[in-house]
């Protein structure tokens, strides 16, 4: 299959590996961002071709772990109401609220769909003008411009039955918090080169100075993060400091601008909570208010919700980089994907999934 | 770009509140995966609690009481769209039913076929499955000798449901079933994965792009009687339907306590099955079959088999896929390409909805 054989490519990637070896001299600890380069270390075991000295802790950047517990709440009881559809990624089905999930709500007789596009949830509420349709936006800059993209269409269609749960979250905030926390571990950050397709990389620059780390833009598929890793760790044995683009392929210095200025046309900069982490200053988006009425929180009015999440799991230093799943005393035997006790169980990006699926076996006898 | 950031607080620990025992059935239960799996045991063998129910195979196998071995099996077909790329659910009722006897080293003899049909249903529709499975009976060589209808109210049912159940008879000598996996066997599969479940989400038009895949669906029985033809060490036939190879080698491993290790480099997979997965985040591994079969066999026999499995019409790119060992029990693993090894697991929950 092109483009995806040639970057999966077994004699290059050893290739890689060894080079990396050759160039690690002391212990590096390297954070990559995205849940989806957690799954692709884990998938293809990127990091059993890794040296010793190299530690790759997991970062925050799995939308559906992140997403706080009081938005899903939201979701639910919209999603529970007669006159919605309400439309959402697959993954966040899955994801309990305080009582239940969308795939209970389901099950109770609430309309709930899954779509791989908002798009289409703007198309279910134009063939459906008797119901409220509803779809639930969340994510990194990545699926920002699809989801601001569907607002301007129903604007456009003067659509009143559509509107978006809005939970997004943006990448450069935190990796802020993560460098600026006192318990910080992370001498390096693997970028995650979707939301740089999208973003480009001209908000890292200032990034790295201020915190004095190497930051590379890297790809998804093991050549790619293998790449991403041996230009991290030249940059880190050479002591030096900034951007590299290991990720050339799909992303630029200035990134999509079409999509960029979409984003920016909708939504705006607010303070938004991380589930498992706190609230971060300037982290998420919410929309314009030239868009409130495409705000699924207005229209439904669900009010404040303050969910009680108990004290188990240790998802919040998981997300940080500061634990890694195999630490956790539940993982494994009283969370499981089954039955998750945290987020980064739930989610098909969450570290502790990827973690269960490919490797407990290793970790649990441990 | 927030310049001035305050040093993050972090707050305890945070979870959510897990879903335990849920009350009521959700889509998960009927994927074929763990949850299916766990309602079956919690829910369904306790009740039922019999001894060919227990080794939980494709098929129950009794005796007669003059001692002839018979296999059992029945299956209801939910698919939707009713007609798709390779088959419609006719041809998918009846070989599913074959498919699932046959995997007992049966000889499939009669099948039973019960229709719930929506009020509103065309006729010349019907006429058309009727058609299909009959042709599907044809080449399998079984009769259908019994059947029900039963008609329900416009939207108490999407177009049409069919519940089939057949019976076959074991070969005496046959010691096939999910538990008899041993170390040193190799693992041969009949063909390409995943072709189904990527063709019905064709059909309905969840790909967002054009694909010319077809629907593997088939009737096996004439292959397996060309396996037992050629080997007398065949020790276990199954075919993974829902919840795709992965489900169905995690089954063997643990009714067999054997591991069972994979070579992806070695998994028959069309490139249109591997782009749809790659663009939908599927694993092949995991997406339902209805043509194919597993073998599991004394490692001695495997080249003769696959000889035999290739000549044969829906065995054509059987390849050897991996080997069983003692190291692990209980679990499937896959050595990467990269050398590296991962745990294959079973489906969790659900992921392609009503495809059989």
């Amino acid at each position: 299959m092109k483009y995806v054989d040639e970057f999966r490519n077994a004699e290059l990637a050893q290739k890689t590996a060894v080079e990396i070896r050759r160039t690690v001299t002391r212990p590096w600890t390297i954070m990559e961002i995205c849940g989806g380069q957690t799954h692709a270390i884990m998938h293809f075991g990127i990091d059993q071709l890794l040296p010793p000295e190299i530690e790759l802790v997991h970062g925050p950047g799995c939308p559906v772990c992140v997403t706080p517990l009081e938005q899903i709440d939201k979701a639910l009881e919209i999603a529970s109401r007669s006159d919605v559809i309400f439309t959402s990624y697959g993954d966040m089905l899955r994801v309990p609220g305080s009582h239940k999930d969308l795939f209970s709500i389901r099950a109770a007789g609430g309309d709930v769909r899954v779509v791989y596009s908002p798009l289409d949830a703007v198309k279910l509420a134009q063939q459906n003008p008797h119901k409220q349709v509803v779809f639930f936006a969340i994510g990194f800059e990545t699926t920002a411009p699809a989801n601001a993209m569907s607002v301007v269409q129903a604007k456009a269609l003067g659509l009143t039955n559509f509107s978006i749960l809005v939970s997004h979250v943006r990448v450069p905030p935190a990796m802020h918090a993560i460098l600026n926390s006192p318990n910080n571990r992370v001498q390096a950050f693997l970028a995650a080169g979707h939301v740089n397709a999208v973003m480009g990389y001209w908000e890292y620059p200032p990034i790295a100075e201020r915190y004095q780390v190497p930051l590379v833009v890297t790809g998804f598929e093991p050549l790619d993060i293998l790449q991403g890793v041996l230009k991290t760790v030249k940059m880190l044995e050479a002591g030096q400091v900034g951007v590299e683009n290991a990720y050339a392929r799909a992303v630029t210095y200035e990134g999509n601008k079409p999509a960029q200025a979409v984003i920016n046309q909708v939504f705006e900069e607010c303070d938004r909570k991380w589930r498992g982490i706190g609230t971060i200053p300037n982290s998420g988006w919410r929309l314009r208010p030239e868009f409130a009425d495409f705000d699924a929180e207005r229209r439904f009015d669900v009010g404040e919700i303050r969910p009680e999440e108990s004290a188990v799991c240790i998802s919040g230093l998981i997300l940080q980089g500061l634990k890694k799943p195999n630490e956790c005393p539940a993982f494994g035997k009283e969370c499981t994907p089954e039955r998750p006790l945290g987020a980064t169980m739930v989610s098909s990006e969450g570290a502790c999934a990827a973690y269960y699926r490919y490797r407990r076996d290793v970790i649990i006898e441990r | 770009m927030n310049n001035n950031p305050e040093p993050l607080t972090i707050q305890s620990a945070i979870c959510p509140v897990p879903i335990r025992d849920r009350g009521y059935v959700i889509m998960g239960h009927g994927s074929g995966g763990k949850l299916s799996h766990d309602l079956i045991a919690a829910r369904f063998l306790p009740a039922f609690d019999n001894e060919a129910l227990r080794a939980g195979n494709d098929a129950g196998v009794v005796q007669t009481p003059g001692g002839t071995p018979l296999a059992i099996s029945t299956d209801s077909h939910v698919v939707w769209p009713l007609f798709f790329p390779g088959g419609d659910i006719g041809k998918l009722a009846v070989c599913g039913t074959v498919n699932d006897v046959a995997m007992m080293g049966a000889r499939p003899l009669y099948l039973t076929a019960g229709f719930i049909l929506e009020e509103g249903l065309e006729i010349g529709l019907l006429e058309k499955v009727v058609e299909s499975m009959q042709a599907a009976a044809a080449e399998a060589g079984v009769q259908i000798v019994a059947g029900d209808t039963k008609v329900v109210e416009r939207g108490k049912a999407d177009g049409l449901y069919i519940n089939t159940a057949g019976i076959g008879v074991v070969r005496p000598t046959t010691e096939i079933g999910g538990a008899n996996a041993r170390p040193g066997d190799v693992v041969i599969l009949s063909g390409t994965l995943g072709d189904h479940g990527i063709a019905v989400l064709g059909a309905r038009g969840e790909l967002g792009f054009e694909s010319d895949l077809e629907s593997d669906v088939a009737p096996l029985n004439h292959l397996v009687m060309a396996i037992l033809a050629t080997s007398d060490n065949v020790h276990v036939l199954r075919d993974p339907t829902r919840g795709g190879l992965a489900t169905t080698l995690n089954e063997i491993a643990r009714q067999s306590q054997v591991s069972i290790v994979l070579r992806e480099d070695q998994l028959p997979i069309r490139p249109a099955v591997r782009a749809a997965c790659e663009m939908l985040g599927f694993d092949p591994l995991y997406i339902a079959n209805e043509g194919k079969l597993v073998a599991i066999v004394a490692r001695e026999d495997a080249p003769a088999l696959l000889a035999t499995m290739r000549r044969t019409r829906y065995g054509e790119e059987a390849a050897i896929i991996g080997e069983v060992t003692a190291d692990a029990p209980g679990r499937v693993l896959l050595k990467t390409g990269f050398g590296s090894t991962r745990i294959v697991d079973m489906l969790m929950g659900e992921m392609l909805p009503r495809i059989c």
